[in-house]
């Protein structure tokens, strides 16, 4: 394998006891660079490192002098480097911007909690304002709560869709133009290639945007598009000495309730395997899969899902009501399966063909108006 | 679907055990079957008889149908046509063999009895590159394959034109004797694992041109199957290759001198393997190299989530044909479809205009179409390059200068000039236009870097 991540790097064999950075020449290097191999000091990643973020935003123009910006804040790895990241190139390159911390508190015990500490600590550290919205406030329902309600699986999708509209809602409170969040080189790759696995080719064009939203009320865009997830793991541990106060509280739960073992598609964890192998082999290949996702021939005829608003609350949706609505009214109905996925037949057969009929229903009256989908 | 279907059962091949099917010990055959990863037929068909699945000739017919489908709706075959089949050994190729010899077959009955016999009868032929001068194998394990494959040609009754058995060192004999050493000179040059076996994939295509051209023939056929397709898809996206995909994952593909067609493009390859294995069509795999780099980690990644969804390979195939195809994608020449009954030829007249965007540069060694940087690239070069070399890369996809090119910029030189000419010619003719100020000139200039 190593041999072989050399040889995908193009690197020349490291000869033992020259190893001075190979940027800056003058001090020892310090560590192997995840994206490109290089060897090179700590001084110098920081550099490269905050000079490509600010190379991404400025030639995709990102902002405008003057733009109010919230940082998507989970307390974990990426959101947390993100946010000093940022808060230090705003300073640094005076792009004037008013930043905000936003964080949505999903009311998972033991985790949030956690989690949301961290973030308290960076408003201070950063002294960014922080924002919380809770589910509990948005919806009446906490994470757990629903947890309780339907059990250990599928609540991944209740906490992603919510989660969606709850960083929508907290921007809004805040007045902001734009959210930025800390999704990585890494996630951005896997996107692509799930969307190639189930065949979603309207995701499939817009994945590799590096801001989406922009015929929405808020745009939403992502500096670390071309940052290697473990480039961000590496920062705040080198930064330690330097920048004492990034703090790092890794939560696992949040793995379980992201990704883990109680997904339902079980391919999405393949698929994180696949690249974490793929960027052993050949660490350019995640920059590469991004590249093939910007340069598909995606043809201008494909259909795209129509954006309208949601009826009942207002938030942009495809369908009459908004996802969030519609996983809310069968969790306050008692029928917490509502909206879930794709019906197997298996067990609560009735209210699963009943959503069937629902959506089918749905599918044939879309042009005719005036079939609600969600009143029984 | 099709997967669902052979695959043992109504449980869609997800091993449901012994409650799926009639009879018990075919279960537990079946069951075995599935562990090992492989499909199998049902004995009471679903469509024949009152059971579920397909029993051996349904699906034999499924297959077939599936091919022929592809073949007459892509107007793949002209009666006129004299058809080179790629042949490496394998099932997929195997089966493409015995699907095409027999469309031929029955051509020939059906010319046979018409009164007017106005219409010829398309001739096959068949080319198997030996690559065995890059194989480790000892010569005699070499010579008996190579005597299978002459003999399952030879063992298809009646039809088969020619068989062509070419060193895969012939596509460098243009220029010179020693196609051999030059082959391993070339290769040995190539660091990195997947840009080798990607680099031997376009010689081979080369070397089917190169047979078809001398030879007389209209179209190459390729047993490429969906998985294997599935497989490219994945692989092409991860070496940065998204925009030129669509072209190599469609039907038709004549960007070549010959045309390709691939009509085994909806066919899975573990159904083809169990077609060969039902039908006891003998095939022949010594001489394949071990894989390893990119392509065999997508190979065993596409291999695990067939394991989570039997269909997942079809979806992949599916996502790539939604991107736009490249007007080289369709046979477009004049009265190309005039032998079509005249209810399928409107079908292929309708020309959309919209491709105008290709803009007819390929990539030297892959043959991708280039994409808006590369052009961009190509372009400036070709006003500053100083020497043929510079223009050589300039006409090298990105992905090819990452992974086919030599390391170091110095050994581009010596690289491009072992490649085959047939190649490097490709550009010579573009570039003999305006040639370069330095080649111009470079019979006066003392060389002072020419021995590194």
């Amino acid at each position: 394998m190593d041999s072989s991540a050399v040889d995908g790097a193009r690197q020349p064999p490291a000869r033992a006891g020259s190893r001075l950075c190979t940027r800056c020449g003058e001090r020892k290097a310090a560590l192997k660079r995840p994206k490109t191999l290089e060897q090179i000091c700590r001084e110098c990643f920081y550099v490269v490192f905050e000079d490509e973020i600010h190379r991404t935003i400025v030639d995709n123009n990102l902002f405008k002098s003057g733009d109010r910006v919230a940082i998507g804040a989970s307390g974990g790895k990426d959101s947390t480097v993100l946010a000093y990241v940022l808060s230090e190139l705003n300073r640094r390159h005076k792009y004037g911007l008013d930043l905000f911390l936003l964080s949505v508190d999903e009311g998972i015990t033991g985790y949030r909690d956690d989690s949301l500490e961290t973030v308290k600590r960076n408003e201070i550290q950063y002294g960014l304002p922080l924002k919380i919205v809770s589910y509990k406030d948005l919806y009446g329902w906490t994470m757990d709560d629903i947890v309780k309600a339907i059990g250990l699986k599928n609540n991944c999708t209740f906490c992603g869709v919510f989660r969606r509209q709850a960083l929508d809602r907290g921007a809004a409170l805040l007045k902001v133009d734009k959210i930025v969040t800390g999704h990585n080189a890494d996630d951005i790759a896997e996107t692509v290639l799930l969307n190639i696995l189930r065949g979603d080719i309207a995701r499939l064009s817009r994945c590799t945007f590096i801001t989406t939203g922009e015929d929405g009320p808020i745009p939403r865009c992502k500096p670390f598009k071309y940052t290697y997830e473990k480039e961000i793991v590496i920062y705040p541990y080198y930064a330690i000495t330097h920048y004492s106060y990034i703090l790092m509280s890794l939560c696992s739960t949040h793995q379980v309730y992201s990704y883990g073992i109680y997904s339902p598609n079980a391919y999405r964890g393949f698929a994180r395997e696949f690249i974490k192998d793929l960027e052993r082999m050949r660490p350019r290949a995640i920059l590469d899969i991004i590249k093939s996702g910007e340069n598909f021939r995606i043809s201008t005829t494909t259909r795209m899902p129509e954006q309208g608003i949601c009826e009942r609350c207002g938030y942009i949706s495809s369908q009459k009501l908004c996802k969030a609505c519609v996983l809310l009214d069968g969790l306050n109905r008692g029928l917490p399966k509502l909206g879930i996925g794709r019906s197997k037949g298996m067990a609560g057969g009735d209210s699963d063909s009943e959503q069937q009929d629902k959506r089918s229903e749905r599918n044939r009256s879309s042009l005719q108006g005036k079939h609600g989908n969600i009143d029984f | 679907m099709a997967a669902g279907s052979a695959s043992a059962s109504s449980c869609g091949g997800t091993g449901c055990g012994s409650h799926c099917s009639s009879s018990s010990s075919a279960a537990a055959e079946d069951a075995t079957a599935e562990r090992l990863g492989r499909l199998s037929v049902s004995r009471e068909c679903g469509k024949c008889g009152g059971g579920v699945g397909l029993c051996g000739e349904c699906f034999r017919a499924h297959l077939f149908g599936k091919f022929k489908l592809a073949v007459t709706s892509n107007a793949m075959v002209r009666p006129t046509d004299s058809v080179l089949l790629a042949f490496s050994g394998g099932p997929a190729s195997r089966v493409a063999l015995q699907f095409i010899h027999e469309m031929r077959s029955k051509a020939i009955e059906s010319w046979d009895a018409s009164n007017s016999q106005a219409l010829p009868v398309f001739g096959v032929g068949v080319a198997f590159v030996d690559e065995s001068v890059l194989c480790s194998k000892p010569k005699q394990e070499i010579d008996m394959a190579i005597e299978d494959i002459k003999s399952i040609v030879s063992s298809l009754s009646v039809g088969i034109k020619a068989m062509h058995i070419t060193p895969l060192e012939d596509v460098f004999s243009m220029a010179s004797k020693d196609g051999e050493g030059r082959l391993r000179e070339v290769v040995d040059m190539i660091d990195d694992d997947t840009g080798r076996e990607d680099f031997l994939r376009c010689l081979r295509m080369l070397s089917l041109q190169k047979i078809a051209l001398e030879n007389g023939y209209a179209k190459i056929m390729l047993g490429s199957c969906a998985s294997a397709i599935a497989c490219h898809v994945l692989s092409a996206t991860v070496k940065g290759q998204g925009y030129s995909l669509p072209a190599d994952v469609q039907y038709v593909d004549t960007r070549w001198e010959i045309p390709v067609v691939v009509p085994l493009r909806d066919c899975l390859a573990r159904e083809l393997s169990l077609l060969c294995e039902l039908d006891s069509l003998k095939t022949q795999q010594h001489l394949d190299r071990p894989s390893n780099g990119i392509n065999s980690l997508v190979a065993s990644f596409v291999e695990r989530l067939w394991e989570e969804n039997p269909s997942r390979e079809h979806t992949i195939v599916r996502t790539a044909q939604k991107l736009k195809p490249f007007s080289f994608n369709k046979f477009s020449a004049d009265g190309y479809h005039d032998f079509l009954p005249s209810r399928l030829r409107p079908k292929f007249q309708n020309v959309d205009n919209d491709e105008s965007t290709f803009s007819g540069i390929l990539c030297l060694i892959c043959g991708s179409p280039f994409n808006e940087s590369e052009l961009r690239n190509l372009e400036s070069t070709k006003h500053k390059a100083q020497k043929k070399t510079d223009l050589y890369t300039a006409h090298c996809c990105q992905s090819c200068r990452f992974q086919i090119l030599p390391s170091g910029g110095n050994l581009y030189e010596h690289f491009f000039s072992l490649l085959p000419q047939f190649w490097t010619g490709r550009v010579d003719i573009v570039s003999a236009s305006h040639s370069l100020p330095r080649d111009q000139i470079a019979e006066y200039l003392l060389e002072d870097n020419d021995d590194s």
